[in-house]
């Protein structure tokens, strides 16, 4: 969806402005708000493709006004309703009130370093060839999803060349909707900055996404 | 956001939003907050840049690893013992004389946890997300990186779910060096492509 996660190109947020020995944590609270996260995840009953779709589907007022660990609170109380694991009578009083739908597993502190370890690789067979080689020019679909892709505006509609196969992946546009994983190969698409920028861009600078094999067309 | 101090004012609204979730969550069974204090204590004292810099090091210090790391970071960077959650597959990208890397996710915040740990604020927010592919230069500027203007840069968004890791150019004056030694000279914004290793003293 052309959210407002989509931020390759915009302009107007001011500077980076990094941190000088910067926590990890600015409060106690997003400590507690990481963990929360990751132990709901860890329940099984969205994946990360749907946890990323709740964020980018924040009003955008409400994704820029909010800190990043705002934004996943605020998404994963979108995720718990969704899924039937807390009722806006839960959140409204501060207390568990409604019975909740059964998580596949729960996870356990003694179980943590093990899930840590493990992460959750995504990366699948998939039985056809890759449609592209590496070196090939090909252009990016133009297109403008209601739904959730990776496939970011500024990179829509736009050519440049394979630089590399990489594997097959799930397919995010379709793994967040509950439509399956659908797993496609991903390849490592190059772009000359003037490409995407047109007038006016640094001429050194060359971008790379990421994007499935649907992305893609040839050149 | 605001620098709170590192406890939570009581009348921070969310700070009481989270704690009402984690209660109700807790009080269901769907959660542990036990479970909670781990993967804090997790990514606050066992995994964080350190990896990362050392992976660096090995690679400058040892040209078959550097190789490997180049074919197959995520094997490469396993046979360390660095494995997991937001690694699980790996790209290294080096920097040369040539060419600079820089590593974004305009998207959201994709970041090599395994190597890096937890992704600072900056890296998350608006302005560096927005900026790192149509002002690398100036982002860079903005970080007190100066660029000479024929040096080439590379922006790899991480719009899928390959991590990168920068492999920042080896400085001078470090032959000899030990991979301990050399890792103490590269920082978590070297591996992000937002600054240079640092020099030897």
């Amino acid at each position: 969806m052309n959210g407002p996660q989509d931020l390759g190109g915009q302009m107007g947020f001011g500077p980076v402005a990094p941190e000088k020995d910067e926590p990890y944590f600015h409060a106690a609270w997003e400590r507690r708000a990481l963990g929360v996260t990751l132990c709901a995840g860890a329940m099984g009953a969205w994946n990360i493709d749907e946890s990323r779709h709740a964020r980018e589907s924040l009003h955008p007022a409400d994704y820029y006004g909010s800190s990043y660990y705002q934004i996943w609170i605020k998404a994963l109380e979108t995720l718990l309703k969704r899924h039937g694991f807390v009722s806006e009578r839960d959140l409204g009083a501060g207390e568990a009130i409604d019975p909740a739908a059964s998580p596949k597993r729960v996870l356990k502190a003694e179980n943590v370093p093990a899930v840590l370890a493990k992460g959750g690789p995504c990366d699948r067979p998939v039985a056809t060839a890759p449609r592209f080689k590496a070196g090939e020019r090909v252009r990016t679909r133009n297109f403008n999803p209601t739904g959730h892709t990776r496939l970011p505006r500024y990179a829509r509609g736009k050519e440049g060349t394979i630089e590399a196969v990489r594997d097959g992946f799930v397919f995010p546009d379709t793994n967040a909707h509950g439509q399956g994983e659908n797993p496609q190969w991903v390849y490592t698409v190059v772009f000359d900055g003037t490409k995407i920028w047109g007038d006016g861009a640094d001429p050194t600078l060359t971008v790379s996404i990421d994007a499935w094999e649907s992305y893609l067309e040839p050149a | 956001m605001s620098h709170d101090h590192d406890h939570d004012n009581e009348l921070d609204p969310f700070a009481a939003r989270v704690r009402a979730l984690e209660t109700i969550l807790t009080r269901k069974g769907l959660i542990d907050p036990a479970a909670i204090d781990v993967i804090v204590d997790t990514y606050e004292t066992k995994i964080g840049p350190r990896n990362g810099a050392r992976v660096v090091a090995k690679a400058w210090h040892d040209p078959d690893f550097a190789d490997w790391l180049r074919r197959d970071a995520t094997a490469a960077i396993e046979s360390l013992s660095y494995t997991g959650r937001q690694g699980e597959h790996m790209q290294a990208v080096f920097n040369t004389e040539d060419t600079h890397n820089l590593v974004v996710c305009t998207l959201c915040s994709c970041y090599p946890w395994s190597v890096l740990g937890l992704p600072p604020v900056w890296y998350k927010a608006p302005p560096y997300r927005s900026r790192a592919v149509i002002d690398p230069r100036g982002v860079l500027e903005e970080f007190g990186l100066t660029l000479p203007a024929e040096t080439k840069i590379r922006v790899w968004d991480s719009t899928a779910e390959l991590r990168y890791l920068v492999v920042p150019l080896r400085p001078e004056g470090t032959d000899g060096w030990s991979e301990e030694q050399l890792a103490e000279l590269v920082s978590r914004d070297a591996m992000i492509g937002t600054a240079r290793a640092g020099q030897p003293a």
